[in-house]
């Protein structure tokens, strides 16, 4: 992999330019957006992509995360934590919630889960819409408004290329911090385990420690997310939070090739861009992502770049279950 | 509180008919999770679609002004067409979704996500062909409001008796078949054990989508029916009913068709008594409350999950 080293640096100086190199603001937007996504979907690839969890509620944890901030950092309570002190705060929630929410029910079966976290992720919005009766809490469907913007020792960020730049230290922080996840014993658990959950077992990894430390900091991602959502939106609705938006990333994580650092990103780029490029075609989006799924499942299960399995001697072929179709199963 | 123990016995009644519909969409769940130890995503747009389509029927015999239209032989015409289109649908889903991804032997996660996939294409070709507002069903017509009498107070309309007579009937044919014809067998031999079954001489292809053509044709029903009693369907109908249904599933026993009816019963009759003592608001989010509740206490269900040992991993 001689050109990785180039091409790193090349892709990072464009990232670094890229303000002076778009033509304006709105278009700076976009980028940002596509870096707040990437961090998204990269702490969904810690529980999909790692450790095998189809979550399909991940979206309630970008919603703790911003209704959080919004709740430290706008005149609802009359609260003004700085953005710094906010951060770590919503670390400890999110993840905290995260184990809340797994703990019960990551000893069951995987498809389980998937509905339990769907059941999750709406329980979390119907909270977000109701709670604004008898005491105001959420703001109901309505949301928070008047959101501090993050600001830094004075600094305070108000153009989309500095918001942009701000999403992308934290891109890169999550980036290093996944890829640093993925060769630590833990990732080698989250992988074990995502191959073939007895094996592991048997090999004495803690599946349940293992997967709830990936519901962890997969949700601690998406409550950073959320922050950055929040305090760049200046605003929180629970709209912001829908199903759909869970299914947004999934696709984002899928596609770009379940477990890859740079597929995933390129997942949330496609994913946020294309709806941009194609105005007129927005109406068909959904349409052509739930097809997408399919067709991809069915022929490039892998995604559009799969992960490269060098350190194994051999990729892990998943035993299939004793399963036969009619064709090859019944008896010659 | 004399005032809420007044309408309980009312919300009670809703609470019941809803269940046995809830628990007729529940048996598309537990029948195919029985057979395949999948669950089929697109349930929830199957049943949606059957609703579109009894509407689309009903809506139809309106404008060509049939008269005297009676549910006696209405309500099987609409039930016919959305049971037969939902069950079709069915097999297709089981063809293009799953077929190609378990043959393969792939994991768990690829037949989920393209099940997940099939759901949102149907719910937007739903919404992208019908329009986004929702539709209104001419259940008047069908049932007048006057068609119902009341005992001790609680008013009890013909519609309510149909529905749970429907899904009744629909169930128990369901267990007798499952019980005792050679298709029952078949089915309950491919649940047991796949590759034994197909050793034995079971096509197993064929009795895998058979299964999804049952379950989806009871859920296409239920949309019907659901239709009926709410009058109002929209695309996204499928949703929240395809989760309250799996909740139904999972309380009763995954994999066990009387689990499935129980569950229901419970869901709905839950569900009712949240909307009179708690807020109607949070109906919804009792239902989803339940569901982690069981999962948590009692993961194999009220009566029981009926899976082989291997597959209780």
């Amino acid at each position: 992999m001689r050109w990785q080293v180039p091409a790193t640096i090349a892709l990072a100086a464009l990232a670094l330019a890229a303000p002076l190199l778009v033509p304006n603001d709105y278009v700076m937007g976009v980028i940002a957006r596509i870096c707040l996504y990437s961090l998204l979907a990269l702490g969904l690839n810690i529980v999909v992509g790692f450790a095998g969890l189809l979550d399909l509620g991940y979206v309630a944890f970008f919603g703790i995360g911003s209704y959080v901030y919004a709740f430290l950092a706008s005149p609802h309570f009359g609260i003004h934590l700085p953005f710094i002190v906010i951060l770590p705060i919503i670390v400890a929630v999110t993840a905290l919630s995260g184990i809340l929410i797994g703990a019960p029910t990551l000893r069951l079966r995987g498809d389980y889960l998937a509905i339990v976290t769907l059941g999750f992720g709406e329980i979390t919005y119907l909270l977000l819409v109701n709670l604004d009766r008898p005491i105001d809490i959420t703001g109901g469907p309505s949301g928070l408004i008047s959101i501090d913007p993050p600001s830094l020792a004075g600094f305070v960020a108000t153009r989309n290329s500095e918001y942009y730049y701000l999403f992308l230290t934290a891109l890169g922080l999550a980036l290093l911090v996944s890829a640093r996840l993925r060769d630590s014993r833990i990732g080698w658990a989250w992988q074990a385990i995502r191959e073939d959950e007895l094996a592991a077992h048997v090999m004495g990894i803690n599946t349940t420690v293992a997967k709830l430390q990936a519901f962890a900091i997969g949700a601690a991602f998406a409550g950073i997310a959320g922050a950055l959502l929040a305090s760049w939106q200046h605003s929180v609705f629970p709209a912001n939070f829908l199903f759909q938006e869970s299914i947004n990333i999934l696709a984002m994580v899928i596609l770009g090739g379940v477990g890859n650092l740079l597929g995933v990103i390129l997942g949330a780029t496609i994913i946020v861009a294309l709806p941009e490029v194609f105005r007129e075609l927005a109406l068909y989006r959904l349409l052509v992502f739930g097809l997408l799924l399919m067709v991809l499942m069915i022929f490039r299960p892998q995604g559009l770049l799969p992960v490269a399995r060098q350190n194994a001697r051999q990729a892990v072929v998943p035993v299939p279950p004793p399963a036969s179709d009619a064709k090859e199963g019944t008896a010659p | 509180m004399s005032d809420i123990l007044s309408i309980l016995p009312q919300q009670l009644v809703f609470g019941i008919a809803l269940g046995t519909v809830y628990g007729l969409i529940a048996l598309g769940y537990t029948m195919v999770y029985g057979v395949l130890f999948m669950i089929n995503f697109a349930h929830g747009e199957v049943f949606m679609i059957g609703a579109y389509i009894g509407w689309g029927v009903l809506a139809a015999l309106l404008d060509a002004k049939v008269g005297g239209l009676n549910p006696i032989w209405v309500l099987p015409l609409l039930l016919a067409p959305a049971m037969l289109c939902t069950g079709g649908l069915g097999m297709l889903i089981e063809r293009l979704a799953y077929r190609p991804l378990y043959v393969r032997g792939a994991t768990r996660l690829g037949p989920l996500i393209s099940a997940v996939g099939a759901s949102i294409f149907l719910q937007n070709a739903v919404m992208l062909t019908q329009g986004a507002r929702m539709k209104v069903y001419m259940t008047n017509f069908l049932f007048p409001r006057t068609w119902r009498f009341s005992i001790f107070g609680t008013s009890i309309s013909a519609l309510l008796i149909v529905m749970v007579g429907v899904a009744g009937a629909m169930m128990w044919g369901l267990h007798v078949l499952v019980q005792r014809s050679t298709l029952g067998r078949s089915i309950r031999a491919v649940a047991e054990d796949r590759e034994m079954a197909a050793i034995m001489g079971v096509n197993v292809g064929q009795v895998i989508g058979t299964t999804f053509f049952l379950g989806s044709a009871l859920g296409g029903a239920a949309g019907v029916l659901i239709g009926l009693y709410y009058t109002q369907i929209d695309f996204f109908m499928g949703y929240s009913a395809g989760l309250k249904a799996f909740t139904a599933a999972v309380l009763g026993g995954i994999g066990n068709i009387r689990g499935a009816m129980l569950g229901g019963l419970v869901l709905g009759v839950t569900e009712s008594l949240a909307v009179t003592f708690i807020n109607p608001a949070f109906k919804d989010l009792v239902a989803f409350a339940l569901l982690i509740l069981t999962l948590v206490f009692r993961p194999e269900g009220l009566l029981g999950e009926t899976l082989p040992d291997w597959k209780k991993v």
